[in-house]
């Protein structure tokens, strides 16, 4: 019998928060996901993020789709649509509701009504009992569980069950009996949502055509394949969540990609080392000896790194380094997200050194970067990182299709050949010879007898030879700061996007904060407060930084962690007024939201135009 | 500072099939202390070179830090070298390896570098079995902060200002058979006649080959009391084997009597004959290696020689398939998979 529903409600198409509460380990991910794909060929943009525990099974774990005709992919905070699995967890989950949101529970155990809240409409589905009936393998009972209120769900919300099926049909192709359980158990959910509940409620995914032909990609399959579009050969890492999905992806990718039809052998080649010292050792080796290579790592990796680091620096050889950041310090948040590496990666190893960042945005700049690192990395001889983080890395998001240019070619950088030796070209390996402070090089085996030098970490002379000469290492020092300032002219330039009217406000922001940046600048535009935007992509900064500070009066910040890093290097880098700069922090390892953001730079945009009461001087 | 050597060619200098010198094959002028053995070593990597008529260029060198470490700038000069961070020659060599397949590969370390420092990476290198000749340069002790016990000095081993080492001593050479490196052996600076073939051999083995070779520090650890200085390790020495390498052009002349010399056919062709001097185990079977090993060492004895030997091991590159083109020499075509490719790969994204 349908159960009526008399509470408050929303009514909203195409435009809510749907959070799924579960037990790590119970197969609800590839649910959850299915769920959300769904959605997707609806025609309807989609944001999803997985919310998981350092735990392999019984701990909580959350997975948060916004459904979004606008397109928007940040967090928005709250939650619409709860469908609250996990009873460890329930009284947090309930709480963060939405006023007039609606809650799917399992409700084979009755309980109180004390547990749940007066302002949500509560919406019992027996799931456990309903999967008990039908399944008698306990293994079955528990899977088929999740699949049952995806089919609950696309009667709640109206959804084309035809989608859902084609994506089960995809999912197990060539194994049908599969495919048949699985749509067995999606109606077994749906037809008892038809029978007993009043279908739809006021949340509803109506078919669109908002998606166009987006992709739904996660930033560690995309950094991988645009390592493998760069011609990375050589990758070598140690396993390091959030990371370690960055090599096991370019395995299947080269796999795919890289195999030579004719003889099955691999035009890669991809080593599990023992810590991240070897990665990054044998990263340098590799590229000091011609090959494209990169390592996958986390802030703690980057932390064992540090003295490789120094010497990739001063020995002048390519490195590229994926940093999936992670909350720290120490093991942190290791399943948390946070953009707290900048200070560390920017300044990496003793003595004075300096290294080129990166800040894709999303899965599609993660493609396009781990290229770009890869040319930038030999064109400039030098560790390139590329900093993504765990909400990229390892959430499903929707971008723009990757693109690559086929009459592009590996930029090698300045690479002596044999035939330019025998010709007589003078070879001083670390000569500033073009005046951009990047000297020429020769790979190992090149010549009989000339072009052959010796790397290493102490002070040497413009033609490689050993000196402890104060000012020769002086020059070659300051030859280091010319290459870095030649590096600001390579690196992707900063993103502006003006605000509709002049401002005196700006506020900069970088990687993954930018869709929920987007979203807040739209909220803040509607109670106008009108705000420049500039998303900075690269460190060392050009120009454009530097002048949109300068622009402004104030300018705020946005990072994911505590100390203001990206203000940090601002401030050190680009001799601007400190004071201008006003951090806004978000470091609780959820990623960033909407809200969050306007909230925090409306309140102190607010505080600054409060002129306190004050005597009239005399 | 760099000393480089005038270049002077004397006409007379004999040249191998290459037409290269002795010569072509030295490097800067050594400024480690006079007498020290690691010059002896370098001077042992020289002639093995020369003697099998390898192009310098196809050769790099590479090392951690350390005095032995600093010894691959006084040979090879026509060579790449790189001197890398202290006890992680290993992997960029290994990354090296990785880029180029075509070279022949010279890790140098010491005794620090390799067995406290850089224990991790050197056991791994040899389980990885990459294709190189890695040699020790073994003394017991740390030149270049003054005489500090390293983790191959022996339990009880005086230093040179008359400390007492406790704690028990780290042997490379078991570490390596345990670890499944291929061709391992032990050598003594001192004892050109058995060092020179030894390092002939490794060059030429195919898979990881391992070389701990003893090599006196006369500043810090040749006096009485240590158990690495000269004296002592001629004393102590339990010659197993001394090898002599035929280049697989050559055809083999029996200079003794059959039967006394072992044969080994490397990899490439080239025959390993060694004569066997105190212990009879088959050089083949590691586990016998490692007996004999334990077995002289428990009597105080230091075992040089050619130890063990898979001729037919192979090497890293063999583990992951990698194709037989070096990866550096790999072209945009090889690399990207194109537009095309990415086309379809979007339209499994959606």
């Amino acid at each position: 019998m349908p159960q009526p529903l008399e509470r408050p409600t929303m009514d909203k198409t195409n435009d809510f928060v749907v959070k799924f509460a579960n037990v790590n380990g119970s197969g609800s991910a590839s649910a959850n996901q299915l769920f959300a794909k769904a959605v997707l060929r609806m025609g309807v943009p989609v944001a999803s993020r997985n919310i998981f525990p350092s735990n392999i099974q019984g701990l909580p774990t959350w997975y948060e789709v916004r459904v979004s005709e606008a397109g928007h992919r940040g967090r928005r905070g709250g939650v619409d649509l709860m469908v609250a699995m996990n009873p460890q967890t329930w009284d947090r989950d309930v709480a963060e509701m939405e006023p007039g949101g609606y809650l799917l529970y399992d409700s084979t155990k009755p309980l109180p009504p004390s547990r749940f809240r007066d302002d949500v409409t509560v919406i019992g589905v027996p799931l456990t009992a309903l999967c008990n009936a039908e399944y008698a393998d306990p293994r079955q009972r528990q899977l088929f569980k999740n699949i049952l209120y995806v089919g609950v769900l696309s009667a709640l919300l109206d959804m084309d069950v035809a989608e859902i099926e084609r994506l089960l049909g995809e999912q197990f192709k060539g194994k049908e009996k599969l495919i048949a359980a699985n749509v067995h158990a999606l109606h077994l959910g749906r037809d008892h949502a038809l029978e007993t509940l009043q279908c739809p409620i006021g949340l509803r995914v109506k078919r669109s055509d908002a998606v166009g032909d987006r992709i739904f990609v996660d930033g560690n399959n995309a950094a991988a394949l645009g390592c493998v579009y760069g011609g990375a050969t050589v990758a070598a890492w140690y396993p390091i969540t959030p990371s370690t999905s960055v090599a096991e992806a370019f395995m299947k990718h080269c796999k795919a990609f890289r195999t030579d039809p004719d003889t099955g052998k691999a035009r890669c080649a991809i080593v599990q080392t023992e810590d991240e010292l070897a990665a990054i050792g044998m990263v340098i080796g590799a590229a000091w000896n011609g090959a494209r290579a990169f390592t996958a790592t986390s802030g703690p990796g980057i932390s064992l790194m540090q003295e490789f680091l120094g010497l990739a620096y001063f020995a002048e050889i390519p490195a590229v380094i994926i940093d999936v950041q992670r909350g720290g310090p120490s093991t942190g948040m290791p399943t948390r997200t946070q953009q707290s590496d900048l200070l560390l990666a920017a300044y990496a190893s003793h003595g004075d050194t300096k290294h080129v960042l990166l800040f894709p945005e999303d899965p599609r700049e993660c493609f396009d970067f781990a290229a770009t690192a890869l040319d930038l990395a030999d064109r400039l001889q030098t560790p390139v990182f590329v900093m993504t983080d765990l909400d990229i890395g390892m959430n499903d998001w929707l971008c723009e299709p990757f693109v690559w240019d086929d009459s592009r070619r590996m930029d090698r950088g300045k690479v002596m050949t044999a035939e330019e030796l025998e010709a007589g070209a003078d070879f001083g390996r670390y000569k500033d010879v073009d005046g951009d402070g990047i000297p020429w090089r020769t790979y190992p085996g090149t010549h009989p007898t000339k072009g052959a030098y010796f790397t290493r970490g102490t002070s040497r002379d413009p033609y490689a030879r050993y000196t402890e000469e104060g000012s020769v290492y002086v020059d070659n020092m300051q030859r280091l700061l010319r290459k870095f300032a030649t590096a600001a002219q390579l690196v992707p330039a900063a993103v502006p996007r003006p605000a509709r009217q002049p401002t005196r406000v700006g506020v900069i922001h970088y990687g993954s904060t930018a869709p929920a940046m987007q979203e807040a600048l739209g909220m803040l535009d509607g109670q106008g407060l009108h705000v420049d935007a500039l998303r900075v992509r690269a460190f060392p900064f050009g120009d454009e930084v530097i002048d949109f500070v300068e622009r402004h009066d104030t300018v705020f910040v946005v990072e994911q962690n505590r100390d203001a890093q990206l203000r940090t290097l601002l401030v050190n880098e680009g001799a601007v007024d400190p004071a201008k700069l006003v951090p806004v922090l978000h470091y609780d390892g959820t990623p960033i939201t909407a809200r969050f953001i306007a909230g925090d730079i409306a309140g102190k945009l607010s505080a600054l135009t409060i002129v306190p009461l004050r005597k009239a001087l005399p | 500072m760099t000393y480089l050597k005038p270049h002077f060619r004397n006409p007379a200098l004999p040249s191998n099939a290459l037409g290269y010198t002795r010569r072509d094959y030295e490097g800067a002028v050594s400024t480690l202390c006079a007498g020290c053995g690691h010059d002896s070593i370098s001077a042992a990597i020289v002639q093995a070179c020369f003697e099998l008529d390898l192009p310098p260029h196809r050769l790099a060198k590479l090392s951690g830090i350390g005095c032995s470490s600093k010894t691959p700038t006084y040979f090879l000069g026509a060579s790449h070298g790189f001197n890398s961070v202290h006890g992680r020659m290993p992997s960029v060599l290994t990354g090296a390896n990785l880029a180029n397949r075509d070279l022949v590969y010279l890790g140098v370390s010491g005794d620090g570098d390799s067995a406290s420092i850089g224990l991790g990476q050197f056991v791994h290198a040899m389980r990885r079995g990459v294709n190189m000749l890695y040699i020790v340069e073994n003394n017991g002790v740390y030149g270049l902060t003054k005489g500090q016990f390293s983790a191959t000095a022996d339990k009880g081993s005086k230093s040179k200002k008359g400390a007492v080492n406790p704690d028990d001593p780290i042997d490379l050479v078991s570490l390596a058979l345990q670890m499944g490196a291929t061709f391992v052996g032990r050598g003594f600076s001192g004892d050109k006649a058995q060092l020179v073939p030894l390092i002939k051999a490794a060059l030429r083995h195919r898979g990881v080959a391992f070389l701990d070779v003893l090599s006196p520090c006369v500043t810090f650890n040749n006096h009485p009391g240590s158990t690495k200085s000269y004296d002592y390790v001629r004393e102590h020495n339990a010659v197993f084997n001394r090898p002599d390498v035929v280049p697989h052009r050559e055809a083999i002349t029996a200079d003794s009597a059959p039967g006394e010399l072992v044969t080994v056919t490397l990899h490439d062709g080239s025959v390993v004959r060694l004569r066997p001097v105190a212990g009879d185990h088959d050089v083949h079977d590691r586990i016998a290696a490692m007996n004999h090993l334990a077995e002289r060492q428990a009597e105080g004895e230091i075992v040089t020689g050619l130890l063990y030997v898979d001729p037919d091991a192979g090497d890293l590159h063999d583990r992951l398939n990698t194709v037989d083109t070096p990866l550096n020499r790999l072209n945009d075509a090889e690399l990207c998979p194109g537009a095309a490719t990415l086309a379809r790969v979007n339209a499994a994204l959606r």
